[in-house]
């Protein structure tokens, strides 16, 4: 992937995002629809304090009641919407930021699970949108959000796709399937030293939170 | 790439512009009845756990066709219809329970030996009211009856405010400590 935005030594640097393109057909149907993404310089690695504390301080602020009224908050309610809009069920695929407010309550807090996920985790609680993380030594090009045609199949999953299945995909092929967890994007798997941070938008879901929650990720990478 | 974007839309969807505007209006009902379906979940958390089930009939996400949708949006509505009447029936109950316990309240003695939680009016929290004879079997002998309050379950720990409190004196025996011995 073309390195996107360099760090200067600036310590006010902010990331800039990337805009990547939508298939016309399915921007047709979703108007709002959108990918954004950023390139981070981080390999997989323990939780530096900061980030475990921030982690602690957000498990202190999330109660049940939070969960109950998540959905009535507009952008998780944005998600909820396109789950069903996209004929997935959100009370059985979870919305990432439901997934995650599921898993605070099981497990009575945040578990730190080393970067970058716990950098996915904070900032998809503090801003509710949905982000993915990808390896940026194997994409090719810009990412975009299309229709799989037919005989494509996703990185590290056998079968092919169902031709029609949304799916974020680089210039060349496939890497995960618009919502739900893929081999390719779950952040535990990642070996990388380059991380793409890619963040999916959806009708009412404002671009500020989008830049938000990707400038909130890079900052918690930066931590390390 | 451009020509995966720009692929001739599949033949699932190959409708006229009639069908896409249907399936934006779905879509657009499929949003308020989400809507109002979390409001009525949280509206009734945590009386009642409601059923908000609406199975997909798939697990890759696609554009859905626009049969798929109205399932959709009919499921949403029957679950609401189903949500509303709930908690229409709950706050029945409710009110007969906080009228009986006003009338309880007022004559314990003929309300005897019953027991109302704060669950069974719609308030947080597990106390309750219980009608009890005064003094045990002598109160029940001589119609000594009154209600019994319970504030609910112990706080698993100490009150914030408690913790505050010892920090402060921790932090002045602290600083009481280092003036002696300066």
């Amino acid at each position: 992937m073309p390195r996107a935005e360099a760090r200067g030594a600036d310590p006010g640097w902010e990331p800039l995002p990337e805009q990547g393109a939508v298939a016309p057909r399915i921007a047709e149907e979703f108007p709002g629809l959108g990918i954004s993404w950023v390139e981070a310089e981080a390999g997989p690695s323990r939780s530096p304090e900061p980030v475990q504390r921030r982690l602690r301080d957000l498990s202190d602020r999330f109660y049940g009641s939070h969960a109950i009224h998540m959905r009535e908050r507009p952008i998780p309610w944005a998600y909820r919407v396109f789950f069903r809009q996209i004929g997935l069920d959100p009370d059985r695929t979870r919305t990432p930021v439901e997934q995650l407010a599921l898993d605070r309550l099981h497990d009575g807090a945040f578990a730190s699970r080393g970067l970058p996920a716990d950098a996915l985790t904070i900032a998809t609680v503090e801003t509710g949108v949905a982000l993915r993380a990808f390896d940026a030594e194997r994409i090719y090009g810009a990412l975009c959000i299309r229709d799989s045609a037919p005989g494509e199949s996703l990185p590290g999953k056998p079968g092919k796709l169902t031709q029609g299945t949304l799916v974020i995909a680089d210039q060349q092929a496939p890497l995960a399937l618009l919502f739900g967890d893929t081999p390719a994007s779950v952040p535990e798997r990642l070996d990388s030293r380059r991380l793409v941070i890619a963040a999916v938008q959806v009708k009412g879901v404002p671009q500020a939170s989008i830049d938000e929650a990707l400038w909130i990720a890079c900052a918690a990478i930066d931590a390390a | 790439m451009s020509d995966l974007l720009e692929r001739e839309m599949f033949s699932a969807l190959r409708v006229g512009g009639d069908e896409r505007l249907a399936r934006v209006e779905l879509r657009r009902q499929i949003g308020r009845l989400e809507h109002e379906l979390g409001r009525l979940t949280a509206e009734a958390f945590p009386r009642l756990a409601l059923d908000t089930d609406v199975p997909a009939r798939s697990a890759t996400p696609r554009i859905a066709g626009l049969e798929e949708l109205e399932q959709v949006r009919d499921a949403l509505a029957s679950r609401i219809s189903a949500a509303q009447v709930a908690l229409r029936e709950r706050s029945v109950v409710e009110t007969r329970n906080r009228e009986l316990l006003e009338q309880m309240l007022v004559a314990p003695a003929e309300h005897k030996w019953l027991r109302i939680s704060r669950a069974d009016i719609g308030e947080p929290g597990c106390g309750h009211w219980h009608s009890r004879p005064r003094l045990g079997p002598l109160g029940m002998l001589m119609g000594w009856w009154r209600v019994k309050v319970s504030s609910g379950c112990p706080l698993s720990a100490r009150l914030a405010a408690v913790e505050r409190e010892t920090g402060d004196r921790g932090a002045a025996a602290g600083a009481l400590g280092q003036l002696s011995a300066g």
